[in-house]
């Protein structure tokens, strides 16, 4: 498993989730802290594609060796891409946290709330 | 149940690391359940020897014709199978039996069950599941004619010793419990949980009202949301204040209207006694919720409180926890439930009833006891009132597991009523007689109480501090005891604590036990200080290692492909 890191790209909610940004499209996954926290996962319950997310709520589970969790939207919008490879090698949301181990890609209903999450700084600072 | 560690493994005495180790050095093995880390001499080639062992199923041992047994000849004359068995009545191959001799049988389950950990070898702080010592006595009880051999399609008239039990047992719980009407039915915990549940959407549905919501601390064991989701509602959770209890504020806001029932452990899954249960009990009934108490956790407060004075509805109780049973494995449990008047008539079918009998030419006063399957059977019928009148049907066939009411009904009576209340105070004591060792040896300077000060029957610390000093995690923890030939505690449960682990001491162990628990974490720690790598490659005499739990979970094999 790699060291702890937070790219300086990332937008970050509280809840230990990561967005991309690409234009009106963004790219979710789970922060480092997060996967260290749950431990292995040997599981990862992706929703449909065209699915409606709504920002903080749960689009998704992560079933590690120790539980099962909601997995926290950090915008909202339509699911128009699931990580097919997670469905084989869910580890990657373990070994490659922001890069193979992305979970979905969302079309932004609403790109402003993007300047409600949190820059790399201030997530890093809520952790201690 | 909780997210628990349930490895099994056992420490054993004069085990020396093998070569193939992945660590191999002096004085990795501690000495089994005790507290000075015994050096041992230089790795040799001898290792636990169960450790080289392949488990084997009964099926791959043996040779075509081994036989363990042979019946002599009968000595009387012998009839032709086919005049008293049609041939097409018959199987035409052989059935497929182990063929071994009788030590061969006899050394494949005693193996096995040295693969296990066992309360009868070794102490086993599983927090929330109250793995206590279960008297002999109980066991001689239960194997009883007159229990053991019992036919759950005997007639009422030849069961009435076992009705007497049941009912016994019923009045027992209620006492107990304060609140007047028992059904034995439910067959765990969660299915208790279930039974009360459906009861509440039942007394709910009676009165007209559709409620959909449940309110659930999010310290709840993991049974209560699932609970909540089988019986077809919706759960919503409720914070958590900074003493352990419930977030009162939170509470307010979330009771309305649609609030069906609020799910409650007390003292929690923390260990924590809320008490601000008067409190809580007025909210949830001030918008005419029903109050559900999860009695995982009674054999805390049993004999000093009751759960139907502080306003609760239902109740569920884990006889298997609480009073007696061994458990783990499979169970079997027991899930009784009680409930308040006002329940009572939904309660499953069929309800134990105690009919007066006329007493006939003068001799003495009588009495029948009654299963009553159908509620036109009670007196005044359907809607009458009585328990069981609108009953919601039945949980599960027959009325129950059996064999653990008789168990708890000679617990319940070999301790009498200050019996269980000193149980419940030495399982209180024990607990915080832990916590204070574990502040003495300095443990809890990398493994905090994560919640006040002191505790109930059990205490959840955090092995975050650990982590990020020492290096180890709550799991390397917890494998490394199994070498101290102590069963972990459950651990990162419950959720809202950084790498937790959840310690129950229980009331049956002695105070040498606990210190000596306690000596073995300080000693991890210290070990720890100086080589992260032993615990975190631990265990290392169990008869299996470190599992792969990820790749059990992902590629189960659940065959074994027999030749």
């Amino acid at each position: 498993m790699a060291d702890a890191s937070y790219p300086e790209d990332l937008k970050y909610h509280p809840e230990h989730d990561w967005a991309r940004i690409d234009g009106d499209v963004a790219t979710f996954g789970i922060t480092w802290f997060a996967q260290d926290a749950l431990g292995e996962v040997v599981f990862f319950d992706a929703p449909e594609v065209g699915a409606t997310v709504t920002k903080d709520e749960s689009y998704a589970e992560v079933e590690s060796v120790k539980a099962v969790s909601d997995v926290i939207a950090p915008l909202s919008g339509e699911v128009v891409e699931v990580n097919p490879a997670l469905e084989d090698s869910p580890e990657s949301i373990n070994e490659s946290s922001y890069e193979d181990g992305w979970m979905v890609k969302v079309r932004l209903s609403d790109p402003s709330q993007v300047d409600q999450l949190l820059d790399q700084a201030a997530y890093v600072a809520s952790l201690d | 149940m909780s997210t628990t560690e349930n490895t099994t493994g056992r420490g054993t005495k004069d085990v020396h690391i093998g070569d193939d180790s992945a660590i191999a050095r002096e004085a990795v093995l501690p000495a089994a359940g005790g507290s000075d880390p015994r050096p041992l001499a230089a790795p040799t080639t001898s290792v636990n020897p169960i450790q080289r062992d392949h488990a084997t199923t009964i099926f791959e041992k043996g040779v075509e014709g081994r036989r363990a047994f042979v019946a002599p000849a009968t000595g009387v004359p012998e009839v032709a199978l086919d005049e008293i068995l049609p041939a097409k009545l018959r199987r035409t191959t052989p059935a497929r039996l182990p063929q071994v001799t009788e030590p061969e049988l006899v050394r494949h389950y005693v193996r096995l069950s040295r693969r296990n950990f066992d309360l009868d070898t070794g102490f086993y702080p599983l927090g929330s599941c109250t793995m206590k010592y279960n008297p002999r006595l109980h066991e001689r009880v239960g194997a009883l004619p007159g229990h053991s051999r019992l036919h759950p399609f005997q007639t009422q008239d030849h069961a009435q010793g076992a009705l007497e039990v049941m009912y016994g047992l019923e009045r027992q719980l209620a006492e107990v419990s304060g609140l007047p009407h028992v059904c034995l039915q439910p067959s765990a915990g969660s299915h208790g949980e279930l039974a009360g549940v459906l009861l509440a959407r039942a007394y709910h549905e009676a009165r007209g009202e559709n409620r959909r919501k449940v309110l659930t601390p999010d310290t709840a064991h993991g049974t209560n949301p699932a609970t909540v989701t089988m019986a077809g509602l919706e759960v919503v959770k409720v914070a958590t204040n900074p003493d352990g209890g419930v977030d009162i504020d939170d509470l307010r806001a979330k009771a309305d209207d649609d609030v069906a029932l609020i799910m409650l452990t007390n003292p929690n899954t923390l260990g924590i006694f809320d008490p601000n249960i008067e409190e809580i009990a007025s909210i949830v009934h001030g918008v005419g919720g029903v109050l559900y108490y999860d009695g995982a956790n009674l054999n805390a407060i049993m004999g000093i409180t009751r759960p139907g004075d502080m306003g609760f509805d239902i109740v569920h109780f884990n006889l298997h926890k609480s009073f007696t049973q061994p458990h783990g494995g499979g169970g079997p449990g027991s899930g009784p439930i009680a409930v308040s008047d006002r329940i009572a008539p939904y309660v499953p079918v069929p309800v134990i009833r105690r009919e007066e009998l006329a007493p006939a030419n003068g001799a003495a006063a009588e009495h029948r006891f009654e299963l009553i399957s159908d509620p036109a059977d009670l007196p005044g019928g359907v809607d009458g009132g009585e328990p069981g009148s609108r009953s919601i049907g039945k949980l599960r066939g027959f009325q129950g597991n059996y064999g653990v009411f008789v168990r708890c009904y000679a617990y319940i009576l070999s301790l009498g009523g200050s019996g269980l209340k000193d149980a419940s105070e030495v399982a209180v004591l024990n607990a915080n007689y832990l916590l204070a060792k574990l502040e003495e040896l300095g443990v809890r300077e990398h493994l905090p109480l994560a919640f006040g000060t002191r505790c109930m029957h059990e205490f959840v610390i955090s092995g975050g501090p650990m982590k990020r000093d020492l290096g180890i995690k709550t799991l390397d923890l917890a494998k490394r005891l199994l070498d101290h030939g102590f069963h972990p505690p459950t651990v990162y449960f419950p959720l809202l604590v950084e790498e937790a682990l959840l310690i129950e001491p229980v009331e049956t162990e002695a105070r040498e036990t606990l210190d000596a628990f306690a000596e073995a974490l300080a000693e991890i720690l210290r070990e720890a200080a100086e080589d992260p790598t032993i615990a975190q490659n631990a265990p290392y005499s169990t008869p299996v290692r470190r599992l792969d739990e990820a790749g059990a979970a992902k590629k189960p094999r659940i065959r074994q492909a027999i030749a």
